[in-house]
Parts: structure tokens; sequence; C-alpha cells
């Protein structure tokens, strides 16, 4: 397991150039200035091994002229800002009824099992964490997976793993 | 056999590009819409009997007309967060017919006299986010959205925004609250948000399938669109059909459509050797109904409602007597535990206590008071909160103990599954909920 302190990793996090003209025109795109928040945490998040960090907020926080603490509220509410670092794969399976009742408890199982990792960590390469996620709107495909942006459907747990392990 | 009003053509590839939908009459009947008065589409839309498809039912018609009569600026917001278990049905028409989407929704928001809309889509929707993206670069270029649309003199602008996991957001006010910027907390209503909503200026929310089907009620009349379905649920709907099913799948059939076919024919049954347990009819939040009352069940407003349940957001789940009733409701307990905002006391508490409850069974430790204990807390949290979501974790638990209340008392009683004869450890390895 990858142990990794938030201090270590992004001390000073800085958006990338792109990234904070991409956060500037978030701010003038909407009718309201506040609703780029989430896009703006979208775009960080993506240049921040995919999670948010103190700094992070800070950094937004100056950048877009909105103070922390609203940014941080809105950050904590939502399950797609990763509160921790995950691996480079964030491998998400659906595990509410549809997919419960086809398979995905032992999908779970078994990728953490393969992957020698425990749910929500990181593998010791860094490449996955394997997370129980609630309905990803997909359950006529049961069970199911979405891999950092890509839905995987119809999985057994030998096509899952193959997916992974095909993961460059 | 399906009735394909809206999904006639989405087995088509080139359908999800504006010149392929094009081709088959896309954006015809905007062109129509354009050249009639306002108030004449939104009458057309409450005669044909449209009700809102994302899980309430209520008359489209009827939302619409209670926006302010006056010029203040308004707003269309699409519901695109389709997040209730065991609905995938506006992803799917997003991903195979984006141009759709838009063209009901620039009809709705002509009648409606919006200059400005957003399609709010749930996070995960990355693929359908893009789709849809493209479409509108497609629909401005084209002159279908911007300034003087087809020369009518009327301006529209629609973009895409993406909501980030939570299901709270699909309640309208929750995603009014997601948009401007905040926690997706519900509002209070009144005010609705046809009178204060985003911004506080008047917003009418309406579902993905909602917004399409304004197309068949303007291009034939609502005349035509009423001879699908039943007297008071009219039109056609998706079914979202999951589960322990043969062909899980979209669906789209008549309202009033059984529920037995749906599963049996449509669905292409269970598998060998198993037998119908329950069927949960409108997303998780629905009551659950046996088998016996799925069998003589039709997909209309009214039967689901006389069954004491609902149609909800048309999705249909499944179960087959393999499964465990209160390992099932373990799994929606913990959904909606999960799920609740915390502003309302009843719901933010109410969602742990019952999630705890069940889980304490499922390990074999419960008491037989847990299960009146169950039936007491959910009951206290119907009708005290700001939005539906506590009264959505509460009743597929008052369902599933009256409806299923020996294999409760068998696990209680035995310290396992009467089903299964396993208790949750012993299931997994871990807890998985």
């Amino acid at each position: 397991m990858i142990k990794v302190t938030e201090n270590q990793q992004s001390a000073q996090f800085q958006l990338s150039a792109e990234g904070t003209a991409k956060v500037k025109s978030e701010l003038t795109r909407y009718e309201d200035k506040m609703s780029a928040i989430i896009p703006a945490l979208y775009i960080a998040q993506n240049e921040n091994r995919g999670y948010i960090s103190e700094s992070v907020i800070k950094h937004l926080s100056q950048i877009m002229d909105i103070p922390e603490s609203r940014i941080n509220e809105v950050f904590k509410f939502y399950t797609m800002f990763n509160q921790k670092p995950v691996g480079r794969y964030h491998v998400q399976v659906c595990g509410t009824l549809s997919c419960h009742i086809n398979g995905a408890p032992d999908l779970i199982d078994h990728l953490c099992k393969e992957l020698k990792v425990k749910k929500d960590q990181i593998t010791e390469d860094g490449k996955y964490t394997v997370s129980r996620v609630e309905c990803l709107g997909s359950c006529g495909t049961a069970p199911m997976m979405q891999v950092n942006e890509v839905y995987y459907e119809n999985l057994t747990k030998e096509s899952a793993m193959n997916i992974l392990r095909g993961l460059k | 056999m399906e009735t394909k009003l809206l999904s006639e053509f989405y087995h088509i590839d080139e359908y999800r590009g504006l010149a392929g939908y094009k081709a088959k009459g896309g954006y015809d009947v905007l062109a129509k819409a354009l050249k009639m008065a306002p108030q004449a589409i939104i009458d057309e839309v409450k005669a044909s009997g449209l009700r809102g498809r994302g899980g309430a039912g209520f008359s489209t018609g009827t939302k619409w007309s209670f926006l302010p009569k006056n010029n203040e600026p308004r707003y269309l917001l699409c519901n695109a967060d389709e997040g209730e278990p065991g609905t995938f049905k506006d992803r799917m028409m997003m991903e195979r017919a984006p141009h759709q989407l838009i063209e009901g929704m620039i009809i709705s928001a002509f009648a409606i006299g919006s200059k400005k809309s957003y399609i709010y889509v749930r996070g995960e929707y990355f693929y359908a986010i893009g789709v849809l993206r493209k479409a509108l670069e497609e629909a401005y270029a084209a002159g279908l959205l911007g300034k003087n649309i087809l020369g009518s003199g009327f301006d529209h602008d629609m973009d895409v925004y993406s909501g980030a996991g939570a299901y709270i957001c699909g309640e309208e006010t929750g995603m009014i609250s997601s948009l401007e910027g905040l926690k997706g907390q519900p509002k209070l209503k009144p005010p609705f948000p046809a009178v204060q909503g985003y911004l506080r200026k008047p917003t009418i929310v309406n579902n993905v399938e909602t917004l399409a089907a304004v197309i068949p009620i303007i291009r034939d009349g609502a005349a035509a669109y009423k001879k699908f379905g039943t007297e008071k649920s009219t039109g056609t709907k998706f079914f979202s059909l999951s589960g322990n099913v043969n062909k899980p799948g979209n669906y789209e059939v008549p309202l009033g459509y059984s529920l037995k076919d749906m599963i049996f024919k449509l669905g292409g049954g269970l598998k060998p050797g198993r037998k119908l347990k329950a069927v949960i009819p409108g997303g998780s939040s629905a009551p659950v109904l046996t088998a016996e009352e799925a069998e003589r069940a039709t997909l209309d407003y009214e039967c689901m409602a006389q069954m004491g349940t609902m149609l909800g957001s048309g999705a249909i789940i499944v179960i087959d007597d393999a499964n465990c009733m209160v390992d099932c409701l373990g799994n929606l307990t913990h959904f909606y535990h999960h799920e609740s905002c915390g502003q309302c006391t009843p719901c933010r508490e109410g969602t742990g206590w019952l999630d705890k409850i069940v889980h304490s069974i499922l390990s074999g430790k419960g008491r037989l008071a847990d299960i009146d204990l169950l039936v007491k807390v959910a009951d206290n949290m119907k009708g005290r909160t700001i939005c539906a979501l506590s009264d959505a974790a509460a009743l597929p638990v008052l369902s599933f103990v009256q409806k299923f209340r020996p294999e409760f008392e068998y696990f209680v009683r035995e310290g396992r599954s009467q089903v299964t004869g396993k208790t949750k450890e012993a299931v997994h390895g871990e807890m998985h909920h």
C-alpha cells in the first residue's frame, strides 16, 4: 500500500496555464460565477492526481476570488471529488441493487484480491484504486464498473480483470 | 411489442449526428413550432396529458402554466441527473439521440419564453456529456441555437452542466442549488421553481424523456398522442428493466402495458428454474410488489397508485427467488443513508438508523423488536422533510417488511437468511452492504 500524505504530494498546488485559462473561462460561462465551482474542481482534480487537497482549495479560492469555505463545502458534498489520493485508474464498481443481485459483491472482492488491495486504497504500483459506488445508471448491463471516465458493462470477474490488466 | 414513438431511429448510428437526425425528419417539428403561438404549444402539451417522466408524474403543461405571465427572464432546466437506482433510460436517450433532446428543449423553451437553458447531467455520464456537447456545437453551427433561430426572431442559448455525484440533485430544487454552485440541498417549497427557481428567477425543470416527448405531441397533435396509453396515463414511456431478467434493457411501450409481459415477453423471463419473487416497479423508491401483485399490474400511474406503489421513473427491478429480501433491503437502506443530503433531521438520522437496524439483522444479531422498530422509524420519516428523499427511503422499508415479514422474522430467529442460509459477513469477507 502506498502511503501518501497530502502535504508531500501537493504542498503548493498550482494549476497549469491551460487549467487556469479553463477555470477563468468557466467563471464567465454561466449566469452566475458561483456555478463555476464544480467545473473548477473537476479541472483541478484532473491536475492533482485525482483528488482535491487543501492547497487545491486555497489555489482555486485565489484565482476565482471565491472564499475557501464556499469551495470547500461544495467539494465535500459531491462524491466525485476525492478527498484523498486514488490510483491512476479509479475502478468504481456499482454496488446498488440491480448490480448487487447480479454479482457486484463478488466482483468487488475478486478485484481487491487479484490486485492485492483493500477497498479505497491504492495498489503498491500506484496504478489502481477499487471502490464500491452507488448506482451509476447502468443497471441493465450489470455488473459494471467505471474506470476513470469510461463505463465497462456486462462484466464477469475474468473480463473485468482482463480490462484492468490491459490498461497501460 | 414495443411502440417506438421516440425510439424509432435509435438503432441508427448516424441518428446521433445532426445530418442523420435531420434525414429522419429531425428539427422539422421545431420549424413547425416556431410558427405557432407559444400559448398554443403549451395548450397542446396540456391537452396531451403528458406527465413528467422523471418520477413525480406531474402534468407537464400544468407545470409550464405556473410560470408568471410577464416578461421576466426564465430558465429551462433539463433534469438529466438520472440517479434513481434501476433507471438508465435518459443516458440511452442522450447517447443515441442528443438532437432529439435539444429539439424538444428548444420547442419547450420557445413555448415558455425562455432564452437560456441548461442540461444538468449527472457527472458520471462523461460519455453522454461529450455526445451532448458535440451535438450542441452542431446545432449552433446550423443556426438551430443562438440568435434568431431558423429566422423566427426567437433567441435561445443552451449549455450542458455536469453534476458531481449526488442523487439528491435529481430533486428539482436540489438541482437548482447545485447549478447555483451550492451543495445540492433541496429548497423549501413554495415558492415552486416556476415562480422562483434558478437564481430566484422562474425556472421550469423537466426530465429528458418529458422534453423529448414534446416533439411527437407537437408533430401529430395532442389527440394523436393520447391514442397511446390509458385515459389518465397517456403516451408511451421508456421502462428500464433490470435485475434477474434474461433480456434487461430499455423498452418503449404505451402506458398501461402489462408488467407481466414486460418481464416475461420483452424481458425474456427469468433464468431457468428461478421463480419471480418481487418487483420494484418504479425505481428503488417505489414500494415493492410481490410476484402475485406484479403479475396483474399494468404500467400506468393509476394502477401503480391503486397498488400502493408508483410508476416513478419507470425503472423495473426484477428480483427472483434466489435473493434474500432482507439483503436487498439492506442494499437500499445503505443507498439512502449514503445519499441523504443531511439537511433535515428525520432523513439524516432516520436513514442512518434504518441502515443500522437492517444491517444488525443481516449480521445475525437482530432482535424481533427490530422489525417493528424499522416500521416505527420509517413511519416517522414520512412527510416531515423538505424533499421526498426521506419518504423514498421509508417506503421500501415499509413495503419490504409488510410483504416479506416472515423472511425478516426468520433471519432474526435463526440468525441467518432463509434463502441463502448465510449472514452478511459469511457471504462476503467484508461488509459490502
